[in-house]
Formats: structure tokens, C-alpha cells, sequence
């Protein structure tokens, strides 16, 4: 490091040998530069999404028209609606089930990636992300076609084996169980990454002490283990639940929030008032309905990034 | 064996090694088998993604062979049939237009943001820092609604030069966030060095801190790209017209508008679609991954 640093501050020094001095005004004007710096940043921050957000609760507050003032009517009309209580319960096991089924795959891959002669390692983690990399709603498409009523693929399989045909999609239950299925295959990866990565920073002296003093692989995991990634696992747990909670891309293309409105969550039901029917505010309202989760999440998650960087230090 | 292990403690020990040696090679073996198994569940649909898109009509449509692997022998009209029959590579235009603007708009903005965020500091500038990691958490399913009155009133509904004005919501706080980490991880004494040899603060940033933290510019730029391609809320919501749409919407919506489902040419798109991601990650997941866990473990 030090010949590099040396090299580098060597090639400014030939590069401007006559912006010496001044260097007490610089320190003045050092925080006006850093404002400025920050400017562009802060504009789109606050144009696009603060802005956005504010205006978001204006706007829940409109009739459809947007001509008139209503106050909490838009939130009154919501609550008593039987479709929007099913959407709050199918967002609730959507997000709830895939999150759950998406760290504990992401953990077992992970272990067993990690359990793998390290030159195979790459190879296997590679394989294991494709689907975090196709985009979602392209891959959501293979999906439909994996499940489509009359052609299936799965269905193939399953009647080959001397079942009945699966109504993936065209029934309640078993729609509701394929977007979560998708969910858990997109997500899933994630948590791997995040896991293995976690994995790799718990010291080996740990798991030799343990193994000196005679503890098998699940009192590693989870005297060693489990604690050293508490932290990260709250992290990414957390993380997940609000991408979970507010995803859109699987159930819209997948279902469109049918049949018979089962298998909505906010996101499709907000795009279904809001943007199909025409009705912004109580679009607006429904979508702002995730609120209350994202920012209970959201202050659990800053609280453990922040003391996971005191750890680090 | 535990007569024998007591009467003889070097026996003992050697019967453990083997023994242990025995159980990690099953225990090898067995995560090959669970990872086989996953890897099936994980490569099931892109593979038969790509099985279909190479299927002629005709096999897709009737039934009669195994679905699974192609019989009727591979053909490329699928292709053929995508990129001149229809608007694919229209909507492929678009998304690369915008992506390349979002992802240039992004690193701009959020490398000197993190650069006078990491490193220079000003009043309220650790407020700030957190605001930003906030903002990356809320989701575009909340603000697609009142972003489309904003849209609106610019004037870019339906245009997918909307789309290069709000995909910075979805990259900027994020790439922020890693490059904050990134150039706080450069030692000072690098910048002190610099400050008395004269550099001014851009000098500083395009001479030191970007070549040093490039790592870090790779991840948050794949990063930009990613999502600015895969990105389907906010042109499902803001674009309807085929010549502007982009081809995550155009693929799932407009290809689909025929009277009937033509599957192997739909295969044949969101295999194409999917392409210059999966081509991006096969070269560069080291650097993509390694900023995403820092991102995320380092805070």
C-alpha cells in the first residue's frame, strides 16, 4: 500500500505543482463543496421520493376525482371491504411464508456450498444464483408457461406419475401456494449470498476450538454459527420482508391478483385501483396501508446495520 | 469397540480419525446430493425456458411428446418470428436507452454524493447518510402512484424518458450506500497526502478515490444496470404505447396481446431479454456480490 500511496500522491504533485497555498480557504469553503457535491443526490431524493411520499397521503385524501377533500373517507370506504381484508391476509402469509421458506434454503445452500472443497465453490454459487439474475418478470413468464392450464409441465409429471392435474393457477389455494413458490425460487439466492458471505467471515479458530473440545456440526452451528450471524441474518430477514411485502411483479403477471381476487397483496390491488380503474387516491390509500411494516422494519434493520459497523469498527 | 478403545487408547484414536475421515466424505457426498437437488429446483424454469424457445409451434402445442426435452427437432423461427414480426426489438432499443442513461445519471450522482457524504462531511451530513439508506428501503410499489401524477404533470407519461427520471429512485440510494462504504474504507493519510501536495477535492476524487475504490464502481454500476433492466413497476404503471415500452412490460403484456399464446416466440423473447444481465453476472458476479454483502455487512 504504502508505494502505491506514494506513487499516487507523486503523479498529483507533477500534475499541479501551482495550486499550493490557499490551504486554510480550502478547509473554509470545504463544506460548501461537499453541500454541492450532495446536491444532485438530494434533488432527486426529495423530488422523487419525499415529495412523492407526502403527496401520496395528500392524495389519499381526494375523492376520484381528485376535486374534492374527503379526509379519512378513502381509508373508511377500504376497511370495509371484504377484498381488501384478503388482501391484507394473503400479503401477510405471502410475505410471512416466502420470507421464512427463503432464509431457510438460503441457509442450507449456503452451508452446503461452504462444506465444499473451496475451488468448486465458485461454480456451485454461480449456478445457484441464476434465478436472482433473470429478471423477475421475465422469469415470472417461464413460470406461467411452467403452469399453464393446458399445457403444463408440471402437470406432465404429475399425471405421468398417476395423479390428478394441479390447478396452479385457475384455483384459489393452489394459486395462492405457486406465487409464493415463485417468490421463494427468486428470493432465495439472495439469502445465499448474504449467508455464505456471513459464513466466511466467522473466524476458523472458532470452529477448531469447538472441535477440540469435541462438538459436532450442530453444536458448531449453533453456539458458533448462529451467533456469529445473528446479526446479518436480522439484516437480510428484515431486508427481505419488506421486498417481500411489497412485491408486485410475480402476482401481476402470474395471476393478476385472481381468481376471485385471492391471491392479491398490496402492490397488484393498489395497481388494480389505482392505475386499471382509474382511482389514484384510493390507489394511493391502499398502497400507503404498507406503511405501518416497512417502517417498523425499517427501524429494526437501521438499528442492526448501525451495530453491526461498531462491531466492524 | 469401546472395550477395544479403552484397552488400547492409540487404537482408539486411530478408529476416531478414519472414522471422522468416514463422515466427512459423507458428509461431502450428501451435500452434493442436496445441492443436485436444489440446483434442479433452481434451474428448472430457464431451462425450460430455453427448451421451448428452440420448439417449433407445432410440438408446443400438441402435447404428445415430453415436454421436457425437445423432440421434433430444434428450430430458430421462434427468433425469427420475435425480431421481425413483432416490436421486441423496439421495446429492446428502449430499455437499453434508458438503462444507459440511468446507470450514467446514477454513478454520476452518487459517487460525488458518497464521496462528500464518506468523506468530507458537512452539517447534517450523518443525517443525511441514514436518510439515504431509508430511502432505499422504500419500495416502488408505494410511490408509483403519486409518481404517476408527478410523471403526468411533466409531461412524460408514456415516454420512456419518464422512465430515466424515476429509475433513480430505485439505484441511486443504494449505489450511495455502497460507495460510502467503499470510500471510507481508503485510509486518510491518502487524502492528507493529497490536500498538501495541492490536489483540489475533484482531483482528489477522479485521481485517488475512484481508481482505488473501482471495485466498488463495478458493483454499484452492475447494480444500476440491474435493476434499471429488470425494473417492471414503473413502465407497467406510466408507459401503454408499444413504441415506447420497455422489455420487461412489452415482453408480458404486448407479445402476449395475440389471439393465441404463442409460447416458444414468448420463451424466445424473455430468454433474449434476460441475456445481457446473465452475460453481465457470468463475468463480473465476484465484484457484483462482494459489493452487495459489504454493502450490507459493513454499513
Amino acid at each position: 500500500m504504502a508505494d502505491t500511496v506514494q506513487r499516487w500522491t507523486a503523479g498529483i504533485q507533477s500534475a499541479r505543482p501551482a495550486a499550493r497555498g490557499g490551504f486554510g480557504k480550502f478547509l473554509r469553503q470545504r463544506s460548501t463543496i461537499a453541500f454541492m457535491m450532495c446536491l444532485p443526490l438530494l434533488v432527486i431524493i426529495v423530488c422523487l421520493v419525499v415529495y412523492p411520499a407526502f403527496y401520496s397521503i395528500y392524495l389519499s385524501t381526494l375523492n376520484k376525482a381528485q376535486t374534492r377533500f374527503i379526509g379519512l373517507g378513502n381509508y373508511r370506504f377500504l376497511l370495509t371491504r371484504d377484498v381488501f381484508w384478503m388482501v391484507v391476509q394473503q400479503s401477510a402469509i405471502f410475505a410471512l411464508s416466502a420470507v421464512f421458506f427463503k432464509a431457510l434454503i438460503g441457509l442450507i445452500t449456503a452451508h452446503l456450498i461452504n462444506n465444499l472443497p473451496t475451488k468448486g465453490q465458485r461454480k456451485w454459487r454461480g449456478m445457484l444464483l441464476v434465478p436472482w439474475v433473470i429478471p423477475l418478470a421475465l422469469s415470472s413468464l417461464g413460470w406461467w408457461w411452467l403452469f399453464d392450464p393446458t399445457h403444463s409441465a408440471f402437470n406432465w409429471i404429475v399425471t405421468g406419475l398417476g395423479f390428478n392435474e394441479i390447478p396452479w393457477l385457475s384455483d384459489p389455494y393452489w394459486a395462492r401456494f405457486s406465487v409464493i413458490l415463485v417468490n421463494v425460487w427468486y428470493g432465495a439466492p439472495f439469502f445465499l449470498i448474504m449467508y455464505l458471505a456471513a459464513l466466511k467471515s466467522v473466524p476458523d479458530q472458532l470452529y477448531e476450538a469447538a472441535a477440540i473440545d469435541g462438538a459436532n456440526a450442530w453444536q458448531k452451528f449453533v453456539h458458533i454459527t448462529l451467533p456469529m450471524m445473528r446479526n446479518i441474518m436480522a439484516i437480510t430477514i428484515l431486508f427481505s420482508l419488506i421486498v417481500t411485502f411489497a412485491n408486485f411483479d410475480i402476482v401481476q403477471i402470474m395471476t393478476a391478483g385472481g381468481p376471485r381476487n385471492m391471491t392479491h397483496v398490496f402492490a397488484t390491488y393498489a395497481f388494480m385501483l389505482g392505475i386499471r380503474s382509474g382511482d389514484l387516491p384510493l390507489g394511493a390509500a391502499t398502497s400507503l396501508f404498507m406503511l405501518p411494516i416497512l417502517a417498523i422494519s425499517a427501524v429494526f434493520i437501521l438499528r442492526g446495520v448501525r451495530k453491526r459497523g461498531r462491531e466492524i469498527g | 469397540m469401546t472395550t477395544a478403545a479403552v484397552s488400547v487408547p492409540s487404537t482408539r484414536a486411530q478408529t476416531r480419525r478414519s472414522s471422522l475421515r468416514r463422515s466427512r466424505r459423507w458428509a461431502l457426498v450428501a451435500s452434493y446430493v442436496f445441492l443436485v437437488i436444489f440446483a434442479i429446483f433452481f434451474l428448472i424454469p430457464p431451462y425450460y425456458m430455453v427448451v421451448t424457445a428452440f420448439k417449433t409451434d407445432a410440438e408446443v402445442a400438441h402435447m404428445a411428446t415430453n415436454p421436457w426435452i425437445i423432440a421434433n427437432g430444434v428450430t430458430l423461427d421462434q427468433f425469427r418470428i420475435l425480431l421481425t414480426q413483432t416490436d421486441f426489438l423496439i421495446y429492446f432499443k428502449n430499455t437499453a436507452i434508458v438503462t444507459v442513461c440511468v446507470v450514467i445519471i446514477t454513478m454520476v450522482v452518487s459517487v460525488l454524493a458518497a464521496f462528500s457524504l464518506g468523506r468530507m462531511r458537512f452539517w447534517g451530513s450523518g443525517v443525511l447518510a441514514t436518510g439515504i439508506f431509508l430511502t432505499y428501503l422504500v419500495p416502488d410499489t408505494l410511490l408509483f402512484i403519486p409518481l404517476f401524477q408527478i410523471v403526468k404533470a411533466i409531461g412524460l407519461l408514456n415516454s420512456y424518458w419518464g422512465m430515466v427520471v424515476v429509475y433513480p429512485t430505485l439505484t441511486v440510494p443504494f449505489c450511495t450506500w455502497i460507495m460510502i462504504g467503499y470510500f471510507q474504507s481508503i485510509p486518510k493519510e491518502l487524502d492528507e497526502a493529497a490536500l498538501i501536495d495541492g490536489a483540489g477535492y475533484m482531483q482528489m476524487l477522479t485521481r485517488i478515490f475512484i481508481p482505488v475504490a473501482l471495485p466498488g464502481i463495478i458493483a454499484a454500476t452492475i447494480f444500476a444496470f440491474t435493476v434499471s433492466w429488470a425494473a417492471f413497476v414503473y413502465p407497467m404503471a406510466f408507459l401503454y404505447s408499444s413504441d415506447q415500452q420497455v422489455l420487461t412490460v412489452g415482453t408480458v403484456t404486448s407479445l402476449i396481446r395475440a389471439d393465441v399464446y404463442k409460447w416458444g416466440m414468448l420463451m424466445a423473447g424473455a430468454l433474449l431479454a434476460a441475456t445481457p444481465p446473465l452475460v453481465i453476472y457470468a463475468f463480473l458476479m465476484d465484484y457484483y456480490i462482494a459489493g452487495l454483502t459489504a454493502g450490507a455487512t459493513k454499513g
